[in-house]
Protein backbone atom coordinates (compact mmCIF):
# COMPACT_ATOMS: atom_id res chain seq x y z
CA UNK A 1 0.00 0.00 0.00
CA UNK A 2 1.25 3.45 -0.68
CA UNK A 3 1.39 6.38 1.69
CA UNK A 4 -1.64 7.77 -0.11
CA UNK A 5 -3.86 5.10 1.34
CA UNK A 6 -2.31 4.00 4.59
CA UNK A 7 -4.19 1.75 6.97
CA UNK A 8 -6.65 3.50 9.23
CA UNK A 9 -6.97 6.73 7.27
CA UNK A 10 -9.76 8.08 5.15
CA UNK A 11 -10.12 6.57 1.68
CA UNK A 12 -8.53 8.87 -0.92
CA UNK A 13 -10.81 10.52 -3.47
CA UNK A 14 -9.70 8.11 -6.22
CA UNK A 15 -11.45 5.27 -4.40
CA UNK A 16 -14.73 7.16 -4.22
CA UNK A 17 -14.76 8.39 -7.81
CA UNK A 18 -17.42 6.77 -9.89
CA UNK A 19 -16.67 5.72 -13.43
CA UNK A 20 -14.37 2.85 -14.08
CA UNK A 21 -14.94 -0.85 -13.48
CA UNK A 22 -11.39 -1.63 -14.53
CA UNK A 23 -8.78 -2.33 -11.89
CA UNK A 24 -5.99 -1.49 -14.33
CA UNK A 25 -7.47 1.93 -15.03
CA UNK A 26 -7.86 2.52 -11.33
CA UNK A 27 -4.22 1.57 -10.76
CA UNK A 28 -2.93 3.75 -13.57
CA UNK A 29 -4.66 6.75 -12.02
CA UNK A 30 -3.89 6.01 -8.40
CA UNK A 31 -0.69 3.93 -8.13
CA UNK A 32 0.77 3.59 -11.64
CA UNK A 33 4.02 2.14 -10.24
CA UNK A 34 2.22 -1.11 -9.54
CA UNK A 35 1.46 -1.71 -13.21
CA UNK A 36 3.74 -4.11 -15.02
CA UNK A 37 5.50 -2.46 -17.93
CA UNK A 38 5.09 1.02 -16.47
CA UNK A 39 8.39 1.07 -14.66
CA UNK A 40 11.20 3.11 -16.11
CA UNK A 41 13.48 0.66 -17.86
CA UNK A 42 17.19 1.33 -17.62
CA UNK A 43 18.61 1.88 -21.05
CA UNK A 44 22.06 0.39 -21.48
CA UNK A 45 24.65 2.93 -22.58
CA UNK A 46 25.46 2.46 -26.24
CA UNK A 47 29.20 2.69 -25.68
CA UNK A 48 29.30 -0.19 -23.18
CA UNK A 49 27.66 -3.24 -24.67
CA UNK A 50 26.37 -5.65 -22.04
CA UNK A 51 28.37 -8.88 -21.93
CA UNK A 52 25.27 -11.07 -21.49
CA UNK A 53 21.99 -9.69 -22.83
CA UNK A 54 19.41 -9.12 -20.10
CA UNK A 55 17.05 -11.59 -21.71
CA UNK A 56 19.53 -14.40 -20.98
CA UNK A 57 19.75 -13.41 -17.30
CA UNK A 58 16.10 -13.89 -16.37
CA UNK A 59 14.00 -17.04 -16.50
CA UNK A 60 11.93 -17.68 -19.62
CA UNK A 61 8.90 -19.85 -19.86
CA UNK A 62 8.58 -22.03 -22.89
CA UNK A 63 5.77 -24.02 -24.49
CA UNK A 64 2.00 -23.70 -24.06
CA UNK A 65 -0.52 -25.62 -26.17
CA UNK A 66 -4.29 -25.44 -26.39
CA UNK A 67 -6.92 -27.38 -28.31
CA UNK A 68 -10.68 -27.09 -28.48
CA UNK A 69 -13.04 -30.04 -28.27
CA UNK A 70 -16.75 -30.50 -28.48
CA UNK A 71 -17.96 -28.47 -25.48
CA UNK A 72 -14.80 -26.79 -24.27
CA UNK A 73 -11.10 -26.20 -24.51
CA UNK A 74 -7.95 -27.75 -23.05
CA UNK A 75 -4.73 -25.90 -22.27
CA UNK A 76 -1.45 -27.48 -21.21
CA UNK A 77 2.03 -26.19 -20.48
CA UNK A 78 5.37 -27.80 -19.79
CA UNK A 79 7.10 -27.07 -16.47
CA UNK A 80 10.49 -25.72 -17.52
CA UNK A 81 11.88 -22.21 -17.21
CA UNK A 82 15.24 -21.53 -18.80
CA UNK A 83 17.86 -18.84 -18.33
CA UNK A 84 20.18 -18.89 -21.30
CA UNK A 85 21.43 -22.48 -21.36
CA UNK A 86 20.47 -23.14 -17.71
CA UNK A 87 17.30 -24.73 -16.49
CA UNK A 88 16.10 -22.04 -14.09
CA UNK A 89 13.20 -24.01 -12.69
CA UNK A 90 11.89 -27.53 -13.28
CA UNK A 91 8.42 -27.13 -11.87
CA UNK A 92 7.30 -23.65 -12.85
CA UNK A 93 3.58 -23.30 -13.57
CA UNK A 94 2.69 -21.39 -16.70
CA UNK A 95 -0.99 -22.17 -17.15
CA UNK A 96 -3.35 -20.30 -14.84
CA UNK A 97 -6.97 -19.87 -13.88
CA UNK A 98 -8.09 -16.52 -15.32
CA UNK A 99 -11.67 -16.71 -14.09
CA UNK A 100 -14.38 -19.37 -13.85
CA UNK A 101 -14.67 -19.73 -17.62
CA UNK A 102 -11.22 -18.98 -18.94
CA UNK A 103 -7.55 -19.81 -18.56
CA UNK A 104 -4.32 -18.18 -19.62
CA UNK A 105 -0.92 -19.65 -20.39
CA UNK A 106 2.25 -17.63 -20.72
CA UNK A 107 5.49 -17.88 -22.60
CA UNK A 108 8.35 -15.40 -22.44
CA UNK A 109 9.97 -13.56 -19.54
CA UNK A 110 8.61 -15.45 -16.55
CA UNK A 111 8.72 -12.65 -13.97
CA UNK A 112 6.82 -10.17 -16.12
CA UNK A 113 4.44 -12.80 -17.39
CA UNK A 114 3.45 -13.95 -13.92
CA UNK A 115 2.81 -10.32 -12.97
CA UNK A 116 0.68 -9.74 -16.06
CA UNK A 117 -1.36 -12.85 -15.25
CA UNK A 118 -1.85 -11.75 -11.65
CA UNK A 119 -3.10 -8.36 -12.79
CA UNK A 120 -5.33 -9.99 -15.39
CA UNK A 121 -6.91 -12.25 -12.77
CA UNK A 122 -7.62 -9.29 -10.49
CA UNK A 123 -8.93 -7.29 -13.45
CA UNK A 124 -11.53 -9.93 -14.33
CA UNK A 125 -12.61 -10.48 -10.74
CA UNK A 126 -12.75 -6.73 -10.10
CA UNK A 127 -15.02 -6.15 -13.06
CA UNK A 128 -17.23 -9.01 -11.97
CA UNK A 129 -17.60 -7.62 -8.46
CA UNK A 130 -18.17 -4.01 -9.47
CA UNK A 131 -20.56 -4.71 -12.34
CA UNK A 132 -22.22 -7.81 -10.91
CA UNK A 133 -21.73 -9.62 -14.21
CA UNK A 134 -18.81 -11.17 -16.08
CA UNK A 135 -17.12 -9.79 -19.18
CA UNK A 136 -17.80 -11.51 -22.49
CA UNK A 137 -15.00 -13.81 -23.66
CA UNK A 138 -14.04 -11.26 -26.32
CA UNK A 139 -14.01 -8.55 -23.66
CA UNK A 140 -11.59 -10.59 -21.57
CA UNK A 141 -9.38 -11.29 -24.60
CA UNK A 142 -9.27 -7.56 -25.40
CA UNK A 143 -8.36 -6.62 -21.82
CA UNK A 144 -5.41 -9.00 -22.02
CA UNK A 145 -4.36 -7.44 -25.33
CA UNK A 146 -4.23 -4.01 -23.67
CA UNK A 147 -1.99 -5.35 -20.93
CA UNK A 148 0.41 -6.94 -23.39
CA UNK A 149 0.51 -3.72 -25.42
CA UNK A 150 1.62 -1.75 -22.36
CA UNK A 151 4.61 -4.08 -22.08
CA UNK A 152 5.90 -3.22 -25.56
CA UNK A 153 8.81 -1.13 -24.20
CA UNK A 154 10.10 -4.11 -22.24
CA UNK A 155 9.46 -6.46 -25.16
CA UNK A 156 11.66 -4.31 -27.41
CA UNK A 157 14.50 -4.90 -24.94
CA UNK A 158 14.07 -8.63 -25.20
CA UNK A 159 11.70 -9.07 -22.26
CA UNK A 160 8.61 -10.15 -24.13
CA UNK A 161 5.49 -11.72 -22.70
CA UNK A 162 3.41 -13.84 -25.06
CA UNK A 163 0.23 -15.27 -23.62
CA UNK A 164 -2.24 -17.79 -24.93
CA UNK A 165 -5.79 -17.21 -23.77
CA UNK A 166 -8.62 -19.70 -23.97
CA UNK A 167 -12.06 -20.02 -22.53
CA UNK A 168 -15.56 -21.27 -22.84
CA UNK A 169 -17.82 -18.74 -24.56
CA UNK A 170 -21.16 -18.88 -22.75
CA UNK A 171 -22.90 -17.16 -25.66
CA UNK A 172 -21.86 -19.58 -28.38
CA UNK A 173 -21.36 -22.53 -25.98
CA UNK A 174 -17.97 -23.38 -27.48
CA UNK A 175 -14.31 -23.32 -26.51
CA UNK A 176 -12.25 -20.54 -28.12
CA UNK A 177 -8.54 -19.77 -28.27
CA UNK A 178 -6.80 -16.40 -28.67
CA UNK A 179 -3.14 -15.75 -29.37
CA UNK A 180 -1.21 -12.48 -29.07
CA UNK A 181 1.90 -10.81 -30.36
CA UNK A 182 4.16 -8.48 -28.36
CA UNK A 183 2.39 -5.37 -29.69
CA UNK A 184 -0.89 -6.54 -28.21
CA UNK A 185 -2.26 -7.85 -31.49
CA UNK A 186 -5.03 -10.31 -30.73
CA UNK A 187 -5.82 -13.21 -33.06
CA UNK A 188 -8.50 -15.79 -32.68
CA UNK A 189 -7.18 -19.27 -33.41
CA UNK A 190 -9.29 -22.14 -34.64
CA UNK A 191 -9.12 -25.65 -33.26
CA UNK A 192 -5.64 -25.52 -31.70
CA UNK A 193 -2.63 -23.32 -31.15
CA UNK A 194 0.72 -23.22 -29.35
CA UNK A 195 3.08 -20.46 -28.19
CA UNK A 196 6.64 -20.36 -26.90
CA UNK A 197 9.97 -21.73 -28.05
CA UNK A 198 8.71 -25.26 -28.70
CA UNK A 199 5.49 -24.08 -30.31
CA UNK A 200 6.51 -24.89 -33.89
CA UNK A 201 6.94 -28.56 -33.03
CA UNK A 202 3.85 -28.64 -30.85
CA UNK A 203 1.77 -27.02 -33.56
CA UNK A 204 3.07 -29.51 -36.10
CA UNK A 205 2.06 -32.36 -33.84
CA UNK A 206 -1.39 -30.91 -33.16
CA UNK A 207 -1.95 -30.34 -36.86
CA UNK A 208 -1.61 -34.07 -37.45
CA UNK A 209 -3.36 -35.24 -34.29
CA UNK A 210 -6.30 -32.84 -34.12
CA UNK A 211 -9.79 -34.14 -34.89
CA UNK A 212 -13.00 -32.17 -35.03
CA UNK A 213 -14.79 -34.78 -32.92
CA UNK A 214 -12.39 -34.68 -29.97
CA UNK A 215 -13.68 -35.38 -26.50
CA UNK A 216 -12.04 -33.66 -23.52
CA UNK A 217 -9.88 -36.75 -22.89
CA UNK A 218 -8.78 -36.83 -26.54
CA UNK A 219 -7.80 -33.17 -26.42
CA UNK A 220 -5.81 -33.74 -23.21
CA UNK A 221 -4.00 -36.68 -24.85
CA UNK A 222 -3.27 -34.71 -28.04
CA UNK A 223 -1.91 -31.76 -26.03
CA UNK A 224 0.32 -34.10 -24.00
CA UNK A 225 1.68 -35.63 -27.21
CA UNK A 226 2.25 -32.14 -28.61
CA UNK A 227 4.21 -31.10 -25.51
CA UNK A 228 6.24 -34.30 -25.78
CA UNK A 229 7.09 -33.44 -29.39
CA UNK A 230 8.00 -29.89 -28.39
CA UNK A 231 10.35 -31.21 -25.68
CA UNK A 232 11.74 -33.73 -28.16
CA UNK A 233 13.04 -31.04 -30.50
CA UNK A 234 13.31 -27.89 -28.38
CA UNK A 235 15.93 -27.81 -25.63
CA UNK A 236 14.05 -25.16 -23.68
CA UNK A 237 10.88 -27.19 -23.32
CA UNK A 238 10.76 -29.69 -20.49
CA UNK A 239 9.70 -33.25 -21.18
CA UNK A 240 7.75 -35.33 -18.67
CA UNK A 241 9.93 -35.74 -15.58
CA UNK A 242 8.86 -39.20 -14.45
CA UNK A 243 11.45 -39.71 -11.67
CA UNK A 244 10.44 -36.44 -9.99
CA UNK A 245 6.76 -36.84 -10.90
CA UNK A 246 6.69 -33.40 -12.52
CA UNK A 247 4.01 -33.44 -15.20
CA UNK A 248 2.57 -30.72 -17.43
CA UNK A 249 -0.11 -28.45 -16.01
CA UNK A 250 -3.35 -29.37 -17.81
CA UNK A 251 -6.60 -27.42 -17.46
CA UNK A 252 -10.02 -27.98 -18.98
CA UNK A 253 -12.67 -25.27 -19.40
CA UNK A 254 -16.26 -26.31 -20.16
CA UNK A 255 -19.76 -25.04 -19.42
CA UNK A 256 -19.17 -26.36 -15.90
CA UNK A 257 -16.27 -23.97 -15.53
CA UNK A 258 -12.53 -24.11 -15.09
CA UNK A 259 -10.94 -27.32 -13.84
CA UNK A 260 -7.30 -28.15 -13.37
CA UNK A 261 -6.60 -31.84 -13.81
CA UNK A 262 -5.30 -33.62 -10.73
CA UNK A 263 -1.62 -34.48 -10.82
CA UNK A 264 -2.49 -38.14 -10.67
CA UNK A 265 -4.75 -37.95 -13.72
CA UNK A 266 -2.11 -36.07 -15.72
CA UNK A 267 0.46 -38.60 -14.55
CA UNK A 268 -1.61 -41.44 -16.02
CA UNK A 269 -1.85 -39.68 -19.40
CA UNK A 270 1.85 -38.83 -19.37
CA UNK A 271 2.88 -42.39 -18.55
CA UNK A 272 0.67 -43.68 -21.37
CA UNK A 273 2.30 -41.23 -23.78
CA UNK A 274 5.80 -42.24 -22.66
CA UNK A 275 4.79 -45.89 -22.99
CA UNK A 276 3.64 -45.27 -26.58
CA UNK A 277 6.86 -43.48 -27.37
CA UNK A 278 8.89 -46.45 -26.14
CA UNK A 279 7.31 -48.37 -28.98
CA UNK A 280 7.39 -45.57 -31.47
CA UNK A 281 9.52 -42.54 -30.53
CA UNK A 282 7.87 -40.35 -33.14
CA UNK A 283 4.44 -40.81 -31.62
CA UNK A 284 1.18 -41.88 -33.24
CA UNK A 285 1.02 -42.11 -37.02
CA UNK A 286 -1.29 -39.77 -38.87
CA UNK A 287 -3.02 -41.37 -41.88
CA UNK A 288 -1.12 -40.61 -45.07
CA UNK A 289 -4.19 -40.16 -47.22
CA UNK A 290 -7.21 -38.15 -46.24
CA UNK A 291 -10.06 -40.53 -45.61
CA UNK A 292 -13.65 -39.26 -45.48
CA UNK A 293 -14.38 -41.26 -42.36
CA UNK A 294 -11.49 -39.59 -40.61
CA UNK A 295 -12.15 -35.83 -40.59
CA UNK A 296 -8.74 -34.28 -40.05
CA UNK A 297 -8.19 -30.56 -40.34
CA UNK B 1 -26.47 40.44 2.51
CA UNK B 2 -27.91 38.24 5.19
CA UNK B 3 -25.91 37.18 8.21
CA UNK B 4 -25.53 33.42 8.69
CA UNK B 5 -27.16 32.19 11.88
CA UNK B 6 -24.93 30.80 14.57
CA UNK B 7 -25.49 27.09 15.06
CA UNK B 8 -23.75 25.40 17.98
CA UNK B 9 -21.65 22.32 17.12
CA UNK B 10 -23.88 20.18 19.36
CA UNK B 11 -26.94 21.29 17.46
CA UNK B 12 -25.27 20.79 14.06
CA UNK B 13 -24.24 17.23 14.91
CA UNK B 14 -27.65 16.45 16.34
CA UNK B 15 -29.41 17.77 13.24
CA UNK B 16 -27.17 15.82 10.89
CA UNK B 17 -27.60 12.62 12.89
CA UNK B 18 -31.36 13.02 12.94
CA UNK B 19 -31.39 13.67 9.21
CA UNK B 20 -29.31 10.56 8.51
CA UNK B 21 -31.38 8.41 10.86
CA UNK B 22 -34.61 9.47 9.17
CA UNK B 23 -33.22 8.65 5.75
CA UNK B 24 -32.12 5.18 6.84
CA UNK B 25 -35.43 4.44 8.58
CA UNK B 26 -37.33 4.90 5.32
CA UNK B 27 -35.79 1.81 3.72
CA UNK B 28 -36.42 -1.90 4.18
CA UNK B 29 -34.24 -3.92 6.56
CA UNK B 30 -31.23 -6.10 6.05
CA UNK B 31 -30.17 -8.92 8.37
CA UNK B 32 -26.67 -10.37 8.63
CA UNK B 33 -26.35 -13.46 10.78
CA UNK B 34 -23.91 -16.22 11.64
CA UNK B 35 -24.84 -19.82 10.95
CA UNK B 36 -22.89 -22.99 11.41
CA UNK B 37 -21.07 -22.87 8.03
CA UNK B 38 -20.57 -19.14 7.73
CA UNK B 39 -22.52 -15.92 7.49
CA UNK B 40 -25.97 -15.41 5.99
CA UNK B 41 -27.01 -12.07 4.50
CA UNK B 42 -30.69 -11.43 3.78
CA UNK B 43 -32.35 -8.28 2.48
CA UNK B 44 -35.80 -7.41 1.35
CA UNK B 45 -35.02 -6.10 -2.11
CA UNK B 46 -37.34 -6.49 -5.09
CA UNK B 47 -34.63 -5.27 -7.49
CA UNK B 48 -32.49 -7.87 -9.30
CA UNK B 49 -29.97 -5.31 -10.44
CA UNK B 50 -29.45 -2.89 -7.57
CA UNK B 51 -27.88 -4.95 -4.83
CA UNK B 52 -27.85 -4.30 -1.11
CA UNK B 53 -25.58 -7.29 -0.54
CA UNK B 54 -22.31 -7.80 -2.38
CA UNK B 55 -19.00 -9.56 -2.49
CA UNK B 56 -15.96 -7.51 -1.55
CA UNK B 57 -13.21 -10.11 -1.46
CA UNK B 58 -12.52 -13.80 -0.88
CA UNK B 59 -13.89 -13.95 2.67
CA UNK B 60 -15.55 -10.54 2.93
CA UNK B 61 -19.08 -9.43 2.12
CA UNK B 62 -20.85 -6.09 2.29
CA UNK B 63 -24.44 -5.31 3.25
CA UNK B 64 -25.97 -1.87 3.42
CA UNK B 65 -29.18 0.07 3.88
CA UNK B 66 -29.98 3.68 3.13
CA UNK B 67 -29.39 5.71 0.02
CA UNK B 68 -28.36 3.53 -2.91
CA UNK B 69 -25.92 5.89 -4.61
CA UNK B 70 -24.13 6.55 -1.33
CA UNK B 71 -23.64 2.96 -0.21
CA UNK B 72 -22.81 1.90 -3.77
CA UNK B 73 -20.04 4.49 -3.67
CA UNK B 74 -18.74 2.91 -0.45
CA UNK B 75 -19.04 -0.59 -1.88
CA UNK B 76 -17.02 0.23 -4.99
CA UNK B 77 -14.39 1.94 -2.84
CA UNK B 78 -14.23 -1.20 -0.71
CA UNK B 79 -13.75 -3.48 -3.71
CA UNK B 80 -10.98 -1.19 -4.97
CA UNK B 81 -9.27 -1.09 -1.59
CA UNK B 82 -9.47 -4.86 -1.15
CA UNK B 83 -8.26 -5.63 -4.68
CA UNK B 84 -5.44 -3.11 -4.42
CA UNK B 85 -4.30 -4.51 -1.09
CA UNK B 86 -4.56 -8.11 -2.31
CA UNK B 87 -2.66 -7.26 -5.48
CA UNK B 88 0.14 -5.34 -3.80
CA UNK B 89 0.52 -7.72 -0.84
CA UNK B 90 -1.22 -11.07 -0.81
CA UNK B 91 -4.81 -12.26 -0.86
CA UNK B 92 -4.56 -13.32 2.79
CA UNK B 93 -3.64 -9.79 3.82
CA UNK B 94 -7.07 -8.40 2.98
CA UNK B 95 -9.10 -8.27 6.18
CA UNK B 96 -12.55 -7.15 7.18
CA UNK B 97 -11.05 -5.16 10.02
CA UNK B 98 -8.90 -3.10 7.64
CA UNK B 99 -11.89 -2.42 5.43
CA UNK B 100 -14.14 -1.50 8.37
CA UNK B 101 -11.44 0.91 9.55
CA UNK B 102 -11.23 2.63 6.17
CA UNK B 103 -15.03 2.91 6.00
CA UNK B 104 -15.19 4.30 9.53
CA UNK B 105 -12.62 6.99 8.76
CA UNK B 106 -14.35 7.90 5.53
CA UNK B 107 -17.88 8.01 6.90
CA UNK B 108 -16.64 9.96 9.93
CA UNK B 109 -14.92 12.53 7.74
CA UNK B 110 -17.96 12.89 5.50
CA UNK B 111 -20.20 13.30 8.53
CA UNK B 112 -18.15 16.11 10.07
CA UNK B 113 -16.87 17.88 6.98
CA UNK B 114 -19.80 17.98 4.58
CA UNK B 115 -23.16 19.64 5.12
CA UNK B 116 -25.06 16.47 4.22
CA UNK B 117 -23.98 13.20 5.87
CA UNK B 118 -24.28 9.87 4.11
CA UNK B 119 -27.63 8.23 4.89
CA UNK B 120 -26.19 4.74 5.11
CA UNK B 121 -25.56 1.94 7.51
CA UNK B 122 -23.11 -0.79 6.53
CA UNK B 123 -22.11 -4.24 7.72
CA UNK B 124 -18.73 -5.67 6.77
CA UNK B 125 -18.77 -9.42 7.36
CA UNK B 126 -15.75 -11.68 7.22
CA UNK B 127 -16.04 -15.44 7.44
CA UNK B 128 -13.32 -17.29 9.35
CA UNK B 129 -12.27 -20.90 9.80
CA UNK B 130 -14.87 -21.42 12.54
CA UNK B 131 -17.93 -19.69 14.00
CA UNK B 132 -15.67 -18.17 16.66
CA UNK B 133 -13.38 -16.68 13.99
CA UNK B 134 -16.19 -14.97 12.05
CA UNK B 135 -16.28 -11.19 12.28
CA UNK B 136 -19.06 -8.70 11.67
CA UNK B 137 -18.55 -4.95 11.83
CA UNK B 138 -21.46 -2.56 11.85
CA UNK B 139 -20.77 0.98 10.65
CA UNK B 140 -23.13 3.87 11.04
CA UNK B 141 -23.43 7.16 9.13
CA UNK B 142 -21.18 9.04 11.60
CA UNK B 143 -18.28 6.60 11.28
CA UNK B 144 -18.79 4.69 14.51
CA UNK B 145 -17.90 1.00 14.37
CA UNK B 146 -19.20 -1.83 16.48
CA UNK B 147 -18.11 -5.44 16.31
CA UNK B 148 -21.17 -7.67 16.50
CA UNK B 149 -21.70 -11.34 17.33
CA UNK B 150 -24.60 -13.52 16.36
CA UNK B 151 -26.72 -11.28 14.17
CA UNK B 152 -27.14 -7.66 13.06
CA UNK B 153 -30.27 -6.02 11.72
CA UNK B 154 -30.26 -2.56 10.19
CA UNK B 155 -32.64 -0.33 8.26
CA UNK B 156 -36.25 0.71 8.83
CA UNK B 157 -37.93 -0.89 11.86
CA UNK B 158 -34.68 -2.69 12.67
CA UNK B 159 -35.77 -3.10 16.28
CA UNK B 160 -38.96 -5.00 15.44
CA UNK B 161 -37.04 -7.26 13.07
CA UNK B 162 -34.24 -7.81 15.58
CA UNK B 163 -36.79 -8.69 18.28
CA UNK B 164 -38.32 -11.29 15.99
CA UNK B 165 -34.90 -12.77 15.12
CA UNK B 166 -33.96 -12.93 18.80
CA UNK B 167 -36.89 -15.26 19.51
CA UNK B 168 -35.50 -18.05 17.33
CA UNK B 169 -31.80 -17.29 16.96
CA UNK B 170 -29.24 -19.62 18.47
CA UNK B 171 -25.52 -19.87 17.80
CA UNK B 172 -24.51 -22.57 15.31
CA UNK B 173 -27.91 -22.89 13.60
CA UNK B 174 -28.03 -24.61 10.20
CA UNK B 175 -28.77 -22.49 7.13
CA UNK B 176 -32.35 -23.41 6.24
CA UNK B 177 -34.10 -22.75 9.59
CA UNK B 178 -32.08 -19.57 10.07
CA UNK B 179 -33.07 -18.29 6.64
CA UNK B 180 -36.73 -19.07 7.35
CA UNK B 181 -36.50 -17.20 10.66
CA UNK B 182 -34.79 -14.24 8.96
CA UNK B 183 -37.43 -14.02 6.25
CA UNK B 184 -40.24 -14.18 8.79
CA UNK B 185 -38.52 -11.44 10.81
CA UNK B 186 -38.04 -9.21 7.77
CA UNK B 187 -41.79 -9.52 7.16
CA UNK B 188 -42.32 -7.60 10.42
CA UNK B 189 -40.85 -4.60 8.65
CA UNK B 190 -43.54 -2.30 7.37
CA UNK B 191 -45.82 -1.42 10.27
CA UNK B 192 -49.03 -2.83 8.79
CA UNK B 193 -48.65 -6.24 10.45
CA UNK B 194 -46.58 -9.25 9.38
CA UNK B 195 -46.20 -9.82 5.65
CA UNK B 196 -45.28 -12.96 3.75
CA UNK B 197 -42.14 -12.35 1.67
CA UNK B 198 -41.71 -14.34 -1.53
CA UNK B 199 -38.31 -15.37 -2.93
CA UNK B 200 -38.73 -12.72 -5.64
CA UNK B 201 -38.73 -10.00 -2.98
CA UNK B 202 -35.56 -11.26 -1.34
CA UNK B 203 -31.88 -10.84 -1.90
CA UNK B 204 -29.98 -13.63 -0.18
CA UNK B 205 -26.28 -14.51 -0.12
CA UNK B 206 -23.93 -16.51 2.06
CA UNK B 207 -20.27 -16.47 2.94
CA UNK B 208 -19.79 -20.23 3.09
CA UNK B 209 -16.56 -21.20 4.83
CA UNK B 210 -16.56 -24.60 3.08
CA UNK B 211 -16.24 -23.11 -0.39
CA UNK B 212 -12.81 -22.82 -2.00
CA UNK B 213 -11.20 -19.35 -2.30
CA UNK B 214 -14.20 -17.08 -3.00
CA UNK B 215 -16.64 -17.82 -0.20
CA UNK B 216 -19.42 -15.50 -1.37
CA UNK B 217 -22.37 -17.06 -3.14
CA UNK B 218 -25.74 -15.61 -4.04
CA UNK B 219 -28.76 -17.81 -3.43
CA UNK B 220 -31.24 -17.27 -6.22
CA UNK B 221 -34.01 -19.10 -8.01
CA UNK B 222 -34.38 -22.78 -7.28
CA UNK B 223 -31.65 -23.01 -4.64
CA UNK B 224 -33.34 -20.25 -2.63
CA UNK B 225 -36.80 -21.76 -2.97
CA UNK B 226 -35.49 -25.12 -1.83
CA UNK B 227 -34.10 -23.58 1.37
CA UNK B 228 -37.34 -21.76 2.11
Amino acid sequence: MTSRSGDGSRLPAAFLTAGTSSFTEFLSGHVPDLLPGRRATPTAPVAAPVAVPVAAQVPHGTTIVAATFNGGVVMAGDRRATMGNYIAQRDIEKVFHADDYSCVGIAGTAGLAVEVVRLFQVELEHYEKIEGTTLSLDGKANRLATMIRSNLGMAMQGLAVVPLFAGFDLETAAGRIFSYDITGGRYEEHSYHAVGSGSLFARGALKKLYREDFTADDAVLACTHALYDAADDDAATGGPDLPRRIYPVVVVVTDEGFRRLEEEAVGRVVRAVVEDRMERPGGPYAPLRVDDSDPTT
Amino acid sequence: MSMPFYVSPEQAVKDKAEFARKGIARGRSVAVMQYVDGILLVAENPSRALHKISEIYDRIAFAAVGKYNEFENMRVAGVRLADLRGYSYDRRDVTGRGLANAYAQTLGAIFTETPKPYEVEIVVAEVGESVAADQMFRLTFDGSVAEERGFVVMGGSAEQVAASVRETYAEGMPLAPLLTAAVRALGQNGGEGPRELTPAQLEVAVLDRNRPRRKFRRLVGASLERLL
